[in-house]
Order: C-alpha cells, then sequence, then structure tokens
C-alpha cells in the first residue's frame, strides 16, 4: 500500500491539491481567497502535468549542439502544455483582480454574501 | 484536388483573431462596430460556402496547421455539422450586433467600444475553436479566452450589478474550466495523446483490456461535470439570470444563443470522438446528463414563471432549453445527439430573437424591463412584439416554428430507447406546458393595454433586419427542418 502511494505521489498530491483548490472557490466567501484558490487548483493539474513528462535521469528538452538523441531528454509536450496553462492562468487571474478591484471600488466589500446581500437590497 | 473551401474554417479563425487584436487599438467606436460585423458576416458567408462544399462531397478532414504533422502538431477537423454549427453561430453573431446595435452603443462608453469588439471577435474566434477542433488542450485554451471574453462583455456595461454577476460567472466558469483541464491532463497521463483521433484509439483500446478504468471514469465525470457548470446545466445554473439578465442586449443575446452552445457542442464533440458513445454508456455518464438535463427543463421553466424582470425570465428559460440538449445527449444515441445539435440551432435563433426583441421593447419604457412595465409596449414598437410573439410559441412548441421541430426529433430520437421513451416523452409534454404558463401570458401582456401616452420606439434598420432575418430563420427551421436534420446526421456519421 504504501509502495502504491510513494509511486504515486505526484498525482496524489495534485488530486489533494486539486480537491483543496476546488473547494475553497466553491466555499470561500473572500474573493481574493477564491482567485488564490483558483491558483492552487491550476498548481495541481501543472504539477500532474509535469510529473507525468518527467523522466528520471534526463535533461530539459534543449537541444544544444545539434544532437537530437530523445534518449537523453525528458517529454517536452508536457512543459509546452504547462507553460501555455501558466500563461492563461496569469491571465485568468488578472482579469479577476482587476475585476474584483472594480468591485471594490463600488461596493467597498469583497465578501461575496455582503455583495449578494446588497444587490437583492437594490433589487426591492 | 481538395476544394479552396477546405481552407475557410482556418480563414475564419484567423480573421476573427487578427480582427480581435487590430481592434484593440481602435479609438472610433463606429469603425470597431462595423468591422465586427463585417467579420461575422464574411465568416457566415465563408462557413456557408465550406458546408455546402462537404454536404456535396460528403466528406470531413483534418486541416494540419503549422510545420509539424499530427501527433505533435495542431489541427481542426470540419465536416458538415462543424460547418453548419460555423455558420449559424455567425449568422447569429451578425444578428445579435444588429439586433442590439442602439442599446450597445448608449451603454458602452465610446472610447471603450473598440475594446467590446475586441471581445465579440474572441468570442466568435472561440466558439469556431470549439466547433473546429481536433485537439483537447487547444479545447481547454479556446473555453479560457471564451471564458474572459464572456465576463468582459457582461460587464461592458459597467454597473454594479453587472460586475457581481460577472464575478460570478467568472468563478463558476473557472470552476469548469479547472475540472475539464484536470480531466484532459489525467487523459493524458493514461493515453499520452492529446489529438482526437488518438485519443479515441486508445480509449477503445483501454475500454477493450479493461486497464485504468477508474481514471476513465473520472476523467468522463469531471470533464461532463467541467462543460456542465460553463453550459449552465441544472444545477450549475445559478450564475445565469444575473449574468445574462444584467448585460446589454447584444451581450445577452450573444451569450444566452451562442456562447453557452460553444460548450454544448464540445460535450457533443468529446463524447463522440474522444470517449465514444458506447463508452459513456457503459459508464452511465449518459443517464446522469440525462437526469440534469430532464430536471433543468422542469426546473428552469419553473424559475422562470416566478420571474418578473423579462431578461431575467428569458435566462432561466435558456436553463430550461438547454435541459433539451442535456437530454438529447443523455439518450446516448446518435439520433439523440442529431436532435440535441438541432436544438442548439433552433436555441440560437430564438433566444437572440426574444432579447433583442425585449430590447427594443424595453426603449420605450425607458429601458425598465419588468414584464408589467412591458405591458402594452408591443403596439409601439410592432415589430418587435412580433419577434417576442414568434420566438415565445416556438419555445411553447408550436407548429410551423423551430421549436417544435426541435421537440419532434427528441421525441422521435427516444422511440428506440424503451427505458427513456416514457420519460422523455412526459417531460417533453410537461415543458411544454410550462413554457406556456409564462411565455403566454408574457406574450398577451405585451399586446394589451393599449397606453396612448406612451412614447413610440424610433426607426431603427438595423434592428429590424435582425428582427426580421431571426423571424425568418425560425420560420425556415420549422418549415423545412428535414434538410437540416440530414446535414446533422450526415455531420455526426463523418464526425
Amino acid at each position: 500500500m504504501l509502495d502504491i502511494i510513494i509511486d504515486n505521489r505526484y498525482p496524489i498530491t495534485a488530486m489533494i491539491l486539486f480537491v483543496i483548490g476546488f473547494g475553497n472557490m466553491m466555499l470561500q466567501p473572500n474573493l481574493i481567497k477564491k482567485v488564490v484558490a483558483f491558483n492552487v487548483m491550476d498548481a495541481a493539474t501543472f504539477l500532474l502535468l509535469a510529473s507525468r513528462g518527467y523522466i528520471a535521469g534526463r535533461a530539459a528538452a534543449i537541444l544544444t549542439d545539434g544532437g537530437a538523441n530523445t534518449d537523453l531528454y525528458v517529454n517536452p509536450i508536457p512543459a509546452g502544455l504547462v507553460l501555455t496553462g501558466i500563461v492563461v492562468s496569469v491571465s485568468v487571474s488578472a482579469f479577476s483582480l482587476a475585476l474584483i478591484q472594480r468591485i471594490h471600488g463600488s461596493y467597498g466589500t469583497v465578501d461575496m454574501r455582503v455583495l449578494l446581500a446588497e444587490m437583492k437590497k437594490r433589487e426591492e | 484536388m481538395p476544394s479552396l473551401a477546405y481552407n475557410f474554417p482556418y480563414i475564419c479563425i484567423f480573421i476573427a483573431m487578427i480582427s480581435a487584436i487590430l481592434l484593440s487599438v481602435s479609438n472610433s467606436a463606429k469603425l470597431s462596430y462595423y468591422v465586427t460585423v463585417g467579420v461575422a458576416a464574411v465568416c457566415a458567408v465563408l462557413s456557408f460556402i465550406f458546408l455546402v462544399t462537404v454536404v456535396r462531397d460528403d466528406a470531413s478532414f483534418a486541416f494540419t496547421m503549422g510545420k509539424f504533422p499530427a501527433p505533435f502538431g495542431n489541427e481542426i477537423k470540419g465536416g458538415p455539422l462543424q460547418g453548419l454549427l460555423a455558420a449559424v453561430f455567425s449568422v447569429v453573431m451578425v444578428m445579435a450586433l444588429l439586433g442590439g446595435k442602439t442599446e450597445l452603443f448608449e451603454d458602452v462608453d465610446e472610447k471603450k467600444m473598440g475594446l467590446a469588439c475586441v471581445m465579440l471577435n474572441m468570442v466568435l474566434a472561440s466558439l469556431l475553436v470549439l466547433t473546429y477542433t481536433n485537439d483537447a488542450f487547444t479545447a481547454y485554451v479556446f473555453i479560457e479566452i471564451s471564458t474572459i471574453a464572456a465576463c468582459a462583455l457582461v460587464m461592458i456595461k459597467d454597473s454594479g450589478p453587472t460586475l457581481v454577476a460577472t464575478i460570478r460567472y467568472l468563478f463558476m466558469s473557472l470552476l469548469g474550466s479547472g475540472l475539464f483541464l484536470f480531466s484532459v491532463i489525467i487523459l493524458y497521463a493514461i493515453t499520452g495523446h492529446l489529438l482526437m483521433p488518438q485519443l479515441k484509439e486508445s480509449v477503445e483500446a483501454l475500454m477493450a483490456n479493461g486497464n485504468y478504468r477508474m481514471p476513465l471514469v473520472l476523467c468522463l465525470a469531471m470533464m461532463t461535470a467541467g462543460l456542465g457548470i460553463k453550459a449552465a446545466m441544472f444545477p450549475f445554473h445559478r450564475w445565469l439570470p444575473d449574468a445574462h439578465g444584467t448585460a446589454t442586449t447584444t451581450s445577452s443575446a450573444v451569450l444566452s444563443g451562442l456562447v453557452l452552445k460553444g460548450y454544448a457542442v464540445l460535450m457533443i464533440l468529446m463524447f463522440c470522438r474522444v470517449f465514444t458513445l458506447d463508452t459513456v454508456r457503459a459508464f452511465h455518464i449518459n443517464d446522469v446528463v440525462f437526469t440534469f438535463g430532464f430536471l433543468g427543463m422542469i426546473m428552469g421553466s419553473v424559475k422562470a414563471i416566478r420571474e418578473h424582470h423579462a431578461k431575467r425570465m428569458l435566462a432561466y428559460s435558456s436553463v430550461a432549453q438547454l435541459g433539451y440538449v442535456f437530454m438529447g445527449i443523455g439518450l446516448g444515441t446518435e439520433a439523440g445527439i442529431a436532435a440535441a445539435c438541432f436544438q442548439i440551432i433552433a436555441h440560437a435563433f430564438t433566444k437572440p430573437l426574444l432579447f433583442i426583441s425585449v430590447g427594443r421593447l424595453a426603449s420605450t419604457t425607458h429601458h425598465d424591463k419588468q414584464l408589467s412595465a412591458l405591458r402594452g409596449s408591443a403596439w409601439n414598437a410592432p415589430l418587435a412584439g412580433i419577434g417576442f410573439g414568434v420566438g415565445a410559441l416556438s419555445m411553447v412548441g408550436i407548429p410551423l416554428f423551430g421549436g417544435f421541430a426541435a421537440k419532434v426529433n427528441f421525441a422521435t430520437a427516444s422511440i428506440g430507447d424503451t427505458e427513456k421513451i416514457f420519460l422523455t416523452l412526459l417531460v417533453l409534454a410537461i415543458s411544454s406546458v410550462l413554457n406556456a404558463l409564462y411565455y403566454i401570458p408574457a406574450l398577451i401582456g405585451l399586446w394589451s393595454d393599449r397606453k396612448p401616452e406612451a412614447r413610440h420606439a424610433e426607426k431603427d434598420t438595423h434592428c429590424a433586419v435582425a428582427l426580421v432575418c431571426l423571424i425568418a430563420g425560425i420560420i425556415f427551421l420549422g418549415v423545412g427542418f428535414s434538410p437540416i436534420m440530414d446535414v446533422i446526421v450526415q455531420g455526426i456519421r463523418l464526425l
């Protein structure tokens, strides 16, 4: 049992992190904490992806002297996907934070419960 | 020799993205607007030519982009179904832009119109990519682009309620895209592929030898939940009424009529081209989707009945109408998927028509969109009143309109399924009655109590063109649905 856990330590860690991030995004009323939770969730997926591409004892897939022997390098595709994912994650985080700043300017709070109560009051 | 038209899907995506980038530096509101309309119109024409070509050739093909072939490079795949959906999405985008023009220019600051048009172009580009993509990771990237663009479209009105609605929409969308990404990564981890044809081969091999059964179930469940959240599948719909109800008319029409459909189409593609319907049925995921679908059809309508704000009522109605799509997918057969695709097209015409009509009618009531305030307003904007009538009757399922044809397709599709036929027919009947319970009183209200003191709507040629085209589209879908269904069935066969 312990061997299985050690062998699968990256997927298990990624899954735990993902659940922490997902749960906090669902349940946290504070908008800033939601953004942090989103980043934890994304980090979990990047960890899983990077761990799938890693092959022990091999180097990063950067060709230097024209040597293209694939036995020397780790799988470069997951690294490319992680980079793309990070760009997406940063863009979404920046957009969220800018939006939260505007909300704070309009309502003076970043608490979702207060915001929803405020909206209901304005509707009435 | 392949036809020139086989390049059109790529060209459509390219011009939508390039125009989005160029418009980010535009200072002229009118120029930005007309370029956006022009791009959508060009995409509609090119997609239609592409559709005619692939239907005639009875072909679908993969278009490799860049220097590297699969599995390293990126691909899009086009066929009759993708061509039809792309043409419909582009046409509806044009209509949404024309129909909501007046309100768009009133609600959006002139200096920010360029940025609003950037987002509209990005929505169009991401819809086209979600329709055409042959790569699961590219789908994720464009899901996120679509999320940001759609959220920006909600908040372009720039008022307090729209900001709060946007943040709710954004976080729910991020949950959905997070689940989708995680499932794509699991899929990559167990198969080593990201392109759909290779993924399909690997999934079939895994199903045959029984390996990685648990990760595969997890992956399919997470992907369904992720796309379900983004497409407002019941019970993940709570963000939708605020987002679609508070936005400007063009945004509401685009979000309700198109953006939600992009995710439903992607779900269909993933089910048919990656997991296969046999796998989906083996894991009973289709039963879960079916259940959420019919619950959405009922609960969305129940919520809409209790709503007094016209746009929020239409937003809840979208939850019910998306329920039909999920019910069709949940049947787990090609006939069910075909019926779901027809519903996607019918709703893509109907809901923007209803939003544009309400926007136009509200221009006679100082933008008060409460149903009580809109009473009698149809007399002051008759075309919008007729538009609302056609849309409402289509939603209820009156013959000669698109909604009726969609319901007939669902009923026909359920015939082969002895377990679900009773439930499908029952839910279709209940849902039609529930739809009538809020659309018919709203329609009667619009045409009753003519108020002599109310102001007449100002002449708006753009809006009139949009309303007439959408009305014609709905009637065409209702009367001539058979050839459309033939194209859809051909498209599903060639997926």
